[in-house]
């Protein structure tokens, strides 16, 4: 049994959701996504863009690389084989996606789309399915830990953006300027994130 | 020609170090240097895999239809990665708890398709090879340096051996072990070499 079975379904769903935004910020305490942070927070509207899709994409893969793992890797015993089937099923759902709303939506597409071969690489993604195999979750736990690890990741990029336009006015030292300033302004939101841990444990 | 291996080793070491220079793979960089032994591992990881997916993709460079390129060399990355993460399971289980899921995060760092796409697509198997080799160990050099400074800070150990008599004077900083530690630390990296860069630029 799992340890969170006796928890009512939503209770669980919630808490869980609230601890991959909040207490285990995979930005900001797990280190994940920065290379597209770091490249695309330089303004507010494309950092929700991105972060949009992040959110349906992460939500989305880790459902379906939970799925693949536990009715297809692990009855044929072929475990070792997971990083490269989670790798593929992101990659072709992410091509998917962007096939589909490039027929349905073109304001959509334009909003979303121009984000998604970005996300087949942002580590963010793959990095959710893979922890959430460290815990034992059921289906629809994995796929709130999904949809929560992607909400942090919007929270944290958008607020980074944020602040990186009002730092764009101001003069920093030569060696400062991009890559250092942001990463202080991320470690400095990652010192208020610790104020979150430990507030639920899972 | 020995000139020109020396060339790619300096670039990829230094002048174009990927992590100062390019800003590429840090997501690894910054979650594993709470430990210098974690991350001697992870710089195994990453120069073997970065060497070997330059070489593969060089040598396959001229069959490799370009629209699915990018699905190919993701392929390539991941396969090695998996030979890499069951090496580790087996040499050092201790270590694959903790650094497991970064290990598998290989495959998303953008070195590693950063280096097929640029260098290992338009040049021939050998510099491939050395150039992912040079790109992997500019990346291990800096990812060394941070988690000698944050276990030293964070823990007063060195490889999980304590500093002498550490308990007499030393204090222990733990925000340097938790994640701000790494950014901050980082960050400081990120100055002090763009600093120079900026100053060799303008001489």
């Amino acid at each position: 049994m799992t340890p969170l079975a006796d928890m009512s379904l939503l209770s669980s769903f919630l808490l869980i959701f609230v601890s991959a935004a909040f207490t285990d910020n995979i930005l900001l305490a797990r280190f994940l996504g920065m290379c597209s942070c770091l490249g695309v927070s330089k303004k507010v509207d494309t950092s929700i863009g991105l972060g949009t899709a992040v959110i349906f994409v992460t939500a989305c893969t880790a459902a379906l690389n939970y799925l693949v793992y536990r009715y297809l890797l692990v009855p044929l015993g072929l475990d070792y084989l997971r990083l490269i089937t989670f790798i593929v099923v992101i990659a072709a759902f992410t091509q998917f996606v962007e096939m589909v709303i490039e027929r349905v939506s073109e304001k959509l597409y334009n909003a979303l789309g121009i984000f998604l071969p970005l996300i087949t690489v942002n580590c963010a993604i793959l990095g959710i399915s893979l922890f959430m195999l460290n815990k034992p979750y059921s289906f629809l736990q994995a796929f709130s830990f999904g949809l929560g690890g992607g909400f942090g990741w919007f929270l944290a990029i958008t607020l980074i953006g944020a602040i990186r336009e009002r730092i764009n006015e101001a003069t920093l030292p030569r060696g400062l300027e991009g890559p250092g300033i942001t990463l202080i302004i991320i470690g400095i939101m990652a010192l208020g994130f610790i104020g979150f841990s430990g507030m639920i444990k899972i | 020609m020995a000139s020109s291996y020396g060339k790619i080793l300096k670039d990829g070491l230094l002048v174009e170090n990927p992590i100062f220079r390019q800003v590429l793979g840090i997501c690894s960089a910054l979650a594993v240097t709470n430990l210098v032994t974690n991350t001697l591992f992870m710089s195994f990881g990453v120069t073997f895999t970065t060497a070997l997916t330059s070489f593969t993709i060089s040598l396959l460079r001229n069959y490799i239809p370009v629209r699915i390129r990018m699905i190919v060399q993701v392929i390539i990355i991941a396969a090695y990665v998996m030979m890499i993460d069951i090496l580790i399971k087996a040499v050092a289980p201790d270590v694959h708890r903790f650094i497991g899921p970064y290990v598998g995060l290989i495959i998303t760092n953008c070195i590693i398709m950063g280096r097929a796409e640029a260098f290992a697509s338009q040049n021939k198997p050998l510099p491939s090879l050395v150039d992912g080799l040079a790109n992997g160990l500019g990346y291990s050099v800096v990812l060394i340096a941070i988690a000698v400074v944050r276990e030293v800070m964070g823990f007063g150990t060195i490889l999980g051996v304590a500093l002498p008599a550490r308990d007499l004077w030393w204090t222990q900083w733990t925000i340097m072990v938790m994640p701000p530690g790494a950014f901050f630390m980082f960050a400081i990296m990120t100055w002090i070499a763009r600093a120079r860069l900026v100053k060799q630029e303008a001489s």
